[in-house]
């Protein structure tokens, strides 16, 4: 993939704006599945607090993605009318809610992962793309907190909890090494000063994740990197049940407003 | 970070933004709660930048058509613009919006260390709002919205919220 190709959908840059966008707004998306749900009311507040925050950073990525491709674009064209090949989000943060164990591990997987991420994106020479990450890192250690204290609370209560959290990281576990692995686009705006270092953030995400582990009195799981090319666009059979909701304003009444 | 006191000669200008509250916080203005980042006025064009509390803070778009709607009703022309850089901090919250958050109800935030020692190690900081003891509880890291945290008065048993100090 060159930089000088001249479709937009095509430029690396667009490209990245989108996996940035669609990581945060697929996991705000399954964390909105819980307003209303959640075990208890503080956590029902943060779960869709942390959502609102991951949707926040979604729109204003999109909206530069839409500079980028011209006229006929928007935040919620990009955001609602893409077909299931055409979201770029690793598969991590598609999997489903199942139980609370579940929400806090791939949270607290994906926060590892997107704290480092902002650091390091604070200083990207896409004067866009900085400003956003300085506005959201403060968020991101927040959710980290948030998520690692979950972690170490049901890891550490009871046996049931210790269980159902144990096997909730077996599940999730294997997923997060998407998140690291280098894609076409991701080398090319590493190059260009643009996005981040996957390395460095692999080594800082493996110790968080090792350190609250430890703390957790749970056992890093095992178990080997899941083959998984969501930031491909291929996805696991979860995405078509999650677009078809997230879409079905936009499929039922075109170019809706609210 | 100390916020740039905003100068605005123009004084129906300053009207119409002083006369626009935040949509969650209606006690306060706008312009107590630093949202406004910078205001340019060429006769009757209005150039506004604001900037949001929180990423997904859902009531800038509010704010935007609230300051469109004020500016517009005294005869300007306005354009609201959203920016990020430089990110908002609880600093750019004026001290007259600090006391109005109190007497709202919202414990106003703490400095940066103070803050952390209530929000992570437990310490009894947060003054209530209802009966000014701090033998107060976090309850929750999140309140009502993004930007508050949920804590309870021991003595009055008063639930409230507490305004996070954002740096």
């Amino acid at each position: 993939m060159s930089s000088s190709n001249n479709n937009p959908v095509q430029h690396p840059l667009y490209q990245y704006l989108l996996m940035l966008g669609d990581n945060s707004m697929i996991l705000g998306h399954r964390l909105s599945e819980l307003c209303g749900h959640g075990p208890n009311l503080e956590t029902d507040i943060a779960l869709t607090n942390i959502s609102l925050d991951l949707f926040g950073q979604v729109r204003s990525y999109f909206q530069n993605a839409a500079e980028l491709s011209g006229e006929a674009t928007s935040e919620d064209t990009i955001a609602f009318m893409r077909t299931d090949r055409e979201y770029l989000n690793a598969l991590l943060v598609e999997q489903p809610n199942e139980d609370f164990g579940h929400v806090i591990a791939r949270q607290f997987l994906y926060d590892t992962y997107h704290l480092p991420l902002l650091n390091q994106l604070a200083g990207s020479k896409d004067e866009n793309i900085a400003a956003v990450a300085k506005k959201s890192q403060k968020e991101a250690a927040y959710h980290l907190r948030f998520s690692s204290e979950w972690v170490k609370r049901l890891g550490d209560g009871t046996e049931e909890s210790r269980s159902r959290m144990q096997s909730a990281l077996e599940h999730m576990y294997p997923f997060v090494f998407e998140l690291y692995k280098e894609t076409e686009v991701e080398a090319e705006m590493k190059q260009q000063g643009i996005g981040a270092d996957l390395e460095k953030i692999k080594a800082e995400s493996l110790g968080k994740i090792q350190q609250v582990l430890a703390e957790a009195n749970l056992t890093l799981p095992d178990l080997q990197p899941r083959f998984a090319k969501g930031k491909s666009g291929i996805h696991s059979e979860h995405m078509g049940f999650i677009l078809s909701e997230l879409q079905y304003m936009q499929r039922a009444y075109p170019n809706m407003k609210w | 970070m100390v916020a740039t006191s905003l100068h605005i000669s123009n004084q129906q200008v300053k009207e119409a933004l002083w006369s626009v509250s935040d949509p969650e916080i209606p006690v306060l203005s706008v312009m107590d709660m630093g949202v406004i980042r910078s205001v340019e006025v060429d006769n009757q064009n209005v150039k506004i930048d604001i900037t949001p509390t929180y990423s997904g803070c859902p009531a800038m778009d509010t704010i935007a058509d609230d300051l469109k709607a004020a500016l517009s009703a005294r005869g300007f022309n306005p354009k609201v613009k959203l920016v990020l850089s430089p990110a908002w901090t609880t600093d750019w919250i004026t001290p007259r919006g600090r006391k109005k958050l109190e007497e709202y109800g919202i414990a106003a935030p703490m400095d940066e260390t103070q803050d952390k020692m209530a929000l992570l190690e437990g310490e009894k900081l947060v003054t209530c709002t209802n009966c000014g003891s701090t033998n107060t509880k976090m309850v929750s890291q999140f309140g009502s919205t993004a930007c508050k945290a949920l804590f309870q008065c021991e003595d009055c048993l008063e639930p409230f919220d507490y305004f996070k100090c954002l740096k």
